[in-house]
């Protein structure tokens, strides 16, 4: 009897360990496909966009959807399928998402790196490390990417930001150029380089410049002072740059500032709060999302500005009332051809967002469920390939 | 030494089969526990769910710190961030880490600043028992605060005893193993007259955190990296006296720990080597802490006080890694509490009980517009318990009373009152077996931390307490055998139902980058627990014990109700839970199985396959054997842990290690 109770013990011991063998290998996540919209005939060049979602710091959930205007299908998260052997998919947070020539860059800021990826595909060409990178733009061959993580001087606490020149040829990094604190947002108007420094890192001592870099010696040459902690900038026909600055959460509101390009001096202040800025034509979409520290409340204005006319032409571009479902609007995206807005909606950031297509009087069309955090938005003129 | 007289293989069959076991209606006295007591266990049916570990238990699972013990009882969810030195934080029935009381030696540790205790930082080396208990500790002669949390741990460090004539007792660790650990640890107690016993108690523990893991997928990717800046140095000291006196005792502490570590991070995507990943974190803790209770007739006093100071460094360098910010932040707690509980016995069957407790809290921390807050608190409770034979019930209520003050004119919270209940009943319906129903209900809450009110930009001082609302029915069944191979037999299975509104939660402003807190959340529990506990004896040698708990939980998130994730499980808790103990002693062997198992659950509110987080489960090992040279007491320990190399996180982005081995030498005079 003992005995046999002993062998019963070591037989159920042997079977716990048989049951331990795990299969290890988790699935790859397949993309999901949402029909959002009829199929519909595409005339103009723009056949579909990428959208890149940011996911929350830490959780290493960036992630690629694409709309195709053809199909009217939406595919979310289509990295992994179409890159397997891409160690940790997407990465840390995107940031940026741009096309140059035929190629993707997605710019993923605490992977610090660039994921260069085929713009037929999505399939990954190359990455190219970057430290801290924040936004991409592009001309006559090099890409610019602005990096929190300039050279490290004595003082810890006053570590420059950089723009970092790189070979879309060869996807080096060639070349790097300093700028101001924490730099985020570029343009680029004739031979100037324009970026935002916001110093977001410095609180309360905020960097309030834009830097200008001449691109034949890639040196600074400028610093413009705007205001304080400045995030977006997009250049109009004219050669006018609108920069947003972010205020201090405090007393010091959100602000959109202009600077006239052939001067490098401030030119007006256009006195509407923007977090996010869009350029289609002469129209200027934004919307801000200010919160402050003081009310505990939260403000949301979606705001038209027309830069011929040098007005404010809308106050809510969104008509039907959907803006009330709308928590916290953090990509803003318009079709150059048929007009269409697109707001992301990151929601409370930890769980899929919420992407709306209104038409152009502000009516929704479609909404679909993104990935976490909808934050940055291109059109492609080519329809990605459904052979992975 | 004890464990190597066969009179303690009598002890270990029974004294180790305390996994159910209770204490009195005056849980105070389980300090006084005897170690020596081979009486037959008497089986106390205690009202209130509770689960015990206890001195020869615990140092036979192979586990390190009390985190790690904690995994075994049912009921408890742990937030692990992987290694020694990580992050490890309890969560009991799913209601939030910050909803559990952590007791040491009777005294809460406190942390204003954030409302949590890392509970891998207690190392097993001087526990003598860890008791979780649901609700509350199911005593009414207890200070205000042992009311005052959804669910308590008590960790009770070990009392002086003193074998005959003996005067001191000494005991010599030394453990070391996978990570590069170095743990070496020294435990002296003496008995400095007839009625005052000391012990002194220190460790020093340092591994370097290193460890592989790897990610791999099916048709795609494998990877292998190595956990880096994940080394710890720790030391811990602690004094205690202990003393007795008619109708009483007393006993004073004092406790120091300091350490520093790295913060290995989130293992997210990057060029594989190319950042350092260097921020570090410094630690000192110290607390000074004392208690008296004095029995006189119908009347008994507890008195028991605290001063606490905790400073936190935490630097992040881009001169040493160049991807991170520099952030160079110091927080300095301090804290004074005062307590005295004072209980009435009206007649034999009826208790009252009256406690009134003082706190103080401050916070000092060198950010911008920061805003200083102190906080002073008062708790008062009036508690009432009746025992008859078969029928016992408690009720108590809790009355909590809060004011803040800050440096900065108008930044503090409102004044705070509030008055929370608990009704607590336990019922032997049949005369003879012991078999018990029971049941309780609870309603409690937890303050916003210092962190959620103040923190420069995070903090808001609109937030209201985070409630929670426990009801539980449960059983309890206990049965020895005489004759057979199996000699005793326990068992404890409880439902319950809790509620949890105006949960405290980050909610993101207008960037990434910046947060804040709001009451905003609403999570309803429903859950089972069942734990069962066997020894069992073969023939003249062979004891075993055997414990299984498990688990089930469904805790449903329904913050908002247009959401496509209404109803979904909330992140981290699994649906299946489970752990398996299996104890072995042969003559002066002893061997050890203990295998956990995590089912399925999601890293995020949103329960889609992106979320999903695989079921793990870990096997580990452990074989001692005790040696004895002339008044020495030698034991060997070999330790093997995870051996089926299983590759998991606990937390997204935060793998776990792999298998891992640990020798220990102890010596014991």
């Amino acid at each position: 009897m003992n005995k046999k109770g002993f062998w019963m013990f070591m037989f159920l011991l042997g079977m716990l360990l048989i049951f331990s063998c795990r299969d290890d290998d988790d699935e790859i996540i397949p993309s999901v496909v949402t029909k959002v919209t009829p199929s519909d005939s595409v005339l103009g060049p723009v056949k579909g966009f990428f959208l890149l979602n940011e996911g929350n710091m830490g959780s290493n959930k960036a992630s690629l959807d694409y709309f195709d205007y053809a199909s009217g299908e939406y595919h979310k998260n289509i990295f992994p399928e179409r890159n397997p052997n891409v160690v940790k998919e997407l990465g840390d947070v995107g940031n940026d998402i741009q096309i140059y020539g035929s190629k993707l860059y997605a710019v993923i800021n605490c992977s610090h790196l660039i994921e260069v990826m085929d713009v037929n595909t999505a399939k990954e060409i190359s990455k190219i490390t970057v430290t801290n990178c924040r936004y991409i733009v592009f001309k006559d061959g090099y890409a610019y990417v602005s990096s929190y993580a300039g050279p490290v001087l004595i003082d810890p606490n006053a570590r420059l930001g950089e723009v970092v020149k790189i070979d879309t040829a060869t996807l080096q990094v060639v070349g790097s150029c300093t700028v101001g604190y924490q730099p985020e947002e570029m343009v680029i108007v004739g031979n100037k380089l324009y970026v935002a420094n916001s110093g977001g890192y410095r609180v309360p001592n905020y960097d309030n410049t834009v830097s200008v870099i001449d691109l034949e010696t890639f040196e600074e040459i400028k610093k413009i002072t705007v205001a304080i902690n400045l995030h977006r900038m997009r250049v109009d026909r004219d050669g006018l740059i609108y920069v947003t600055s972010r205020g201090d959460y405090y007393d010091v509101h959100s602000n959109t500032y202009v600077i006239n390009s052939k001067t490098d001096m401030v030119a007006g202040t256009l006195n509407f709060p923007a977090s996010e800025l869009y350029l289609c034509g002469d129209s200027l979409y934004s919307y801000s999302t200010e919160y402050s520290k003081i009310t505990g409340k939260w403000t949301i204005n979606y705001t038209i500005y027309d830069t011929k006319m040098r007005r404010v032409v809308s106050r809510s571009f969104i008509k039907d009332g959907t803006d009330k479902l709308i928590v916290t609007p953090y990509a803003l995206a318009v079709n150059p051809e048929n007009g269409e807005i697109l707001v992301g909606d990151a929601g409370d950031y930890v769980t899929p967002g919420t992407l709306y297509c209104f038409t152009p009087r502000g009516k929704k069309k479609w909404s679909v469920q993104t990935g976490d955090i909808p934050a940055h938005i291109v059109f492609t003129t080519n329809s990605l390939q459904y052979d992975r | 030494m004890k464990f190597i007289t066969l009179g303690v293989l009598i002890l270990l069959c029974f004294k180790s089969g305390n996994f159910l076991r209770a204490q009195n209606v005056d849980s105070t006295k389980m300090y006084h526990i005897d170690e020596v007591d081979v009486s037959a266990p008497r089986v106390r049916k205690e009202v209130i769910p509770v689960q015990i570990m206890e001195g020869k238990v615990l140092e036979k699972l192979s586990v390190h710190s009390v985190a790690d013990a904690l995994r075994y009882f049912s009921g408890v969810q742990i937030k692990d961030y992987g290694g020694i030195g990580g992050l490890k934080t309890v969560n009991i029935r799913a209601m939030g880490t910050q909803h559990v009381g952590v007791f040491y030696d009777g005294i809460e540790l406190g942390n204003a600043q954030n409302g949590t205790v890392d509970l891998g930082r207690f190392s097993l080396d001087n526990m003598e028992a860890i008791t979780l208990y649901n609700g509350q500790r199911s005593a009414i002669f207890q200070s205000a605060k042992d009311f005052g949390s959804a669910g308590s741990i008590y960790m009770t460090t070990r009392i002086p005893q003193f074998i005959g004539n003996k005067k001191h007792n000494g005991k010599f660790t030394f453990k070391t193993g996978s990570f590069g650990l170095l743990n070496p640890a020294l435990l002296w107690e003496g008995r400095l007259s007839e009625r005052i016993n000391a012990s002194f108690s220190s460790e020093y523990m340092y591994t370097t955190g290193k460890y592989k893991f790897s990610y791999r997928k099916k048709n795609g990717y494998d990877t292998t990296e190595i956990r880096r800046n994940g080394d710890v140095y720790a030391l811990r000291a602690e004094y205690g006296m202990f003393g007795r006196i008619i109708n009483g005792d007393w006993k004073a502490k004092i406790y120091f720990y300091d350490s520093e570590r790295g913060y290995p991070g989130a293992s997210v995507r990057e060029e594989p080597g190319k950042f350092k990943h260097q921020d570090r974190q410094w630690d000192t803790n110290f607390f000074l802490q004392g208690s008296f209770q004095k029995h006189l007739g119908f009347y008994s006093l507890l008195i028991n006080g605290k001063y606490a100071y905790d400073y936190l460094h935490y630097l992040s360098d881009p001169r040493l890694d160049v991807s991170t910010m520099y952030v160079n932040n110091h927080f300095r707690q301090h804290e004074v509490y005062f307590s005295s509980a004072n209980m009435f016995t009206l007649f034999p069957f009826w208790n009252i009980n009256v406690s009134v407790d003082f706190q103080w809290n401050k916070l000092n921390a060198d950010l911008v517009n920061f805003v200083y807050p102190k906080r002073y608190t008062t708790l008062v409770a009036v508690a009432s318990a009746l025992h008859f034979e078969r029928f016992k019930l408690q009720a108590n209520l809790l009355g909590t009373f809060v004011h803040e003050r800050t440096k900065v004119e108008n930044g503090a919270a409102d004044d705070m009152q509030e008055y929370t209940p608990t009704l607590v009943a336990s019922w032997q319906p049949f005369q003879t077996g012991d078999f018990n129903v029971r049941a309780f209900y609870k309603r409690i809450f937890r303050m916003p931390t210092l962190n959620d009110l103040y923190y420069t930009f995070i903090g808001n001082i609109y937030l209201k307490p985070e409630y929670t609302n426990q009801y539980n029915v449960g059983v309890t069944y206990v049965r020895v055998f005489d004759k057979r191979c199996l000699k005793r037999f326990e068992l404890q299975a409880d439902a319950y139902y809790n509620e949890v509104s105006d949960k405290i939660i980050a909610m993101p402003t207008s960037n990434q980058f910046r947060w804040t807190m709001v009451n905003l959340g609403e999570v309803e529990i429903r859950g089972v627990d069942v734990a069962l506990q066997g020894s069992w004896r073969f023939g003249q040698d062979w004891l075993f014990d055997t414990r299984v708990s498990y688990t089930y939980q469904k805790a449903q998130d329904f913050t908002k109700k247009e959401s496509p994730f209404y109803g979904d499980q909330i992140p981290y808790i699994p649906w299946h839970s489970g752990s398996l103990i299996l104890n072995g002693t042969y003559k002066s062997w002893f061997l050890n199985y203990s295998f956990i198992y995590t089912g399925e659950r999601y890293e995020a509110s949103a329960n889609i396959p992106e979320n999903r987080a695989k079921e793990w489960y870990t096997s580990d090992f452990s074989l001692s054997k005790n040696l004895s040279w002339k008044r020495v007491g030698i034991r060997l320990t070999v330790e093997l842990n995870n051996i089926f190399n299983q590759q998991y996180e606990v937390v997204q982005c935060y793998p776990m290690p792999g298998t891992n081995v640990k020798f220990i030498i102890n010596v014991a005079i």
